[in-house]
């Protein structure tokens, strides 16, 4: 402990040149590691995209040229219901969530997202012979303790679910993170998302579902607000202020018309 | 000199366990052990994380002028905890998202600190890096142990794999929800301290 390294010039030079080495060392390492992030990252989007659609099994190992093949991301106004212009892979849905020009405070928040991004994307799954057989939409709603993110699968009729796959939530495990246990996934299948009005019915019943329940699924046991929170964010994302107008739009695209 | 950094080493895991007699890091060690792969991670994570920032302040100890050495310990361990932070999500994008945060609140692991500032400050950088890995792995093991008993009476795995099949997967074993809570830790940290300290009486406080 000499005394001159205590003079304040020497200190302050001293965590200078510490702070410049720390500095360098946390960017070079976020700027090297920052192309396999970002590949990461949509490499889990698309398995669970695919996962949703039912094509994890064909995919295999080549998650991305499966998704290439068979996926098709469109972008679409939620108030309108039209496709729109623009670039699926620069969306982001929880950037432009928090951004006041491109969301808006939904009037029945019943989802307790607080902000609803104006644009969504939709993906579009095909078949071999290249048509639309299964419709991905990316939801999101609050659980017990944060947002749930994940996808609901749509048959070409849009309201026979296929498959409905939870990306990533913090639920509490063992419990409301039973949202994952393939065994509650497995219930999803046939579900009905409308009645014969066109409202979305489709919820959990806590205690189990009766077999011919067409709307019902059984809820998590132990997880009531986990439960609900699933309820609540299907019943939103498939009302008037998530994606109803797509379909309405989409369906009468088809030459099908009304709803159901 | 082998002898010793053996002892620098082993040490910890057993007669000087972090967590077990020095009682550090109990928060990290809650959030953690429900699964064994998560508390497998983290292990390392501190494993590296220690070691490293022990290596690095223990070479420049001699010029850390000692009115700020706290705040310069805390950079070099927040710069290294980003760091594992970064490569986490770069090369095990699944678990990191699971542990993000917890890897995050490696820097406010007193394990970390509490070592820079009684080890590395006063010795050789070789055997603080030793010291380091030593404190990791003896936090380590005691997370593993907890994570071992909770994922298995939990959940009925080990690593993810079935050992007791669930009834709600169609087997004959119910999971114990107290287990899956993080609060679970403390009576298992307590009955590990018990069961340490019956093995080894002289960590026993005297009166």
């Amino acid at each position: 402990m000499s005394s001159n390294k205590e003079t304040p010039i020497k200190t302050i030079g001293f965590v200078l040149i510490v702070c410049l080495v720390c500095a360098a060392l946390v960017s070079i390492s976020a700027v090297q590691l920052k192309p396999l992030q970002v590949a990461n990252k949509l490499l889990d989007q698309q398995t669970k995209i695919l996962e949703t659609a039912g094509l994890l099994d064909v995919a295999g190992d080549d998650i991305v040229a499966t998704f290439n093949k068979y996926v098709d991301a469109k972008m679409i106004d939620l108030d309108s219901g039209e496709f729109i212009e623009g670039d699926p892979l620069l969306f982001d849905e929880r950037r432009n969530s928090r951004d006041a020009t491109k969301s808006e405070k939904p009037d029945n928040d019943i989802a307790g997202i607080n902000r609803r991004s104006n644009n969504a994307v939709v993906y579009l799954v095909r078949n071999d012979e290249g048509e639309v057989n299964t419709i991905v939409l990316p939801i999101v709603g609050s659980g017990l303790w944060d947002l749930m993110y994940g996808y609901v699968g749509l048959e070409s009729d849009l309201n026979t679910v296929r498959s409905v796959v939870y990306s990533d939530h913090k639920e509490t495990p063992g419990l409301g993170a039973e949202v994952m246990n393939p065994k509650w996934k497995a219930l999803w299948p046939g579900k009905k998302i409308y009645d014969d009005k066109g409202e979305p019915k489709v919820h959990l019943v806590k205690g189990g579902a009766k077999a011919n329940d067409i709307h019902g699924v059984d809820a998590l046991s132990g997880a009531t607000l986990t439960s609900n929170g699933v309820t609540r964010t299907l019943q939103f994302w498939f009302g008037e202020e998530g994606y109803k107008p797509f379909i309405a739009k989409y369906r009468s695209s088809l030459g099908k018309g009304g709803v159901n | 000199m082998a002898s010793e950094t053996n002892k620098v080493l082993t040490k910890p895991i057993f007669d000087n366990n972090p967590i077990a007699l020095q009682i550090l890091g109990i928060c990290s060690a809650l959030a953690v052990t429900s699964s064994m792969a998560n508390a497998l991670v983290m292990t390392l994570a501190v494993v590296v994380v220690t070691a490293f920032s022990n290596l690095f302040i223990s070479i420049i100890r001699n010029q850390i002028p000692s009115s700020v050495r706290i705040i310069v310990q805390m950079a070099i361990i927040a710069s290294l905890v980003i760091v594992v932070d970064q490569v986490l999500k770069a090369f095990s994008y699944q678990l990191s998202k699971e542990l993000s945060v917890f890897v995050g609140l490696i820097i406010t692991n007193c394990i970390v600190m509490g070592r820079a500032e009684a080890f590395a400050m006063k010795e050789k950088p070789g055997v603080s890096f030793m010291d380091g890995i030593g404190n990791g792995l003896g936090y380590g093991f005691i997370l593993m142990s907890v994570a071992f008993v909770r994922e298995l009476f939990g959940f009925g795995t080990v690593f993810g794999i079935e050992i007791l099949p669930l009834i709600q997967n169609g087997g004959w074993y119910q999971a114990n929800g107290l287990l899956v809570l993080p609060f679970s830790s403390f009576f298992l940290i307590g009955f590990l301290i018990w069961a340490i300290r019956q093995w080894k009486p002289e960590q026993v406080e005297k009166d």
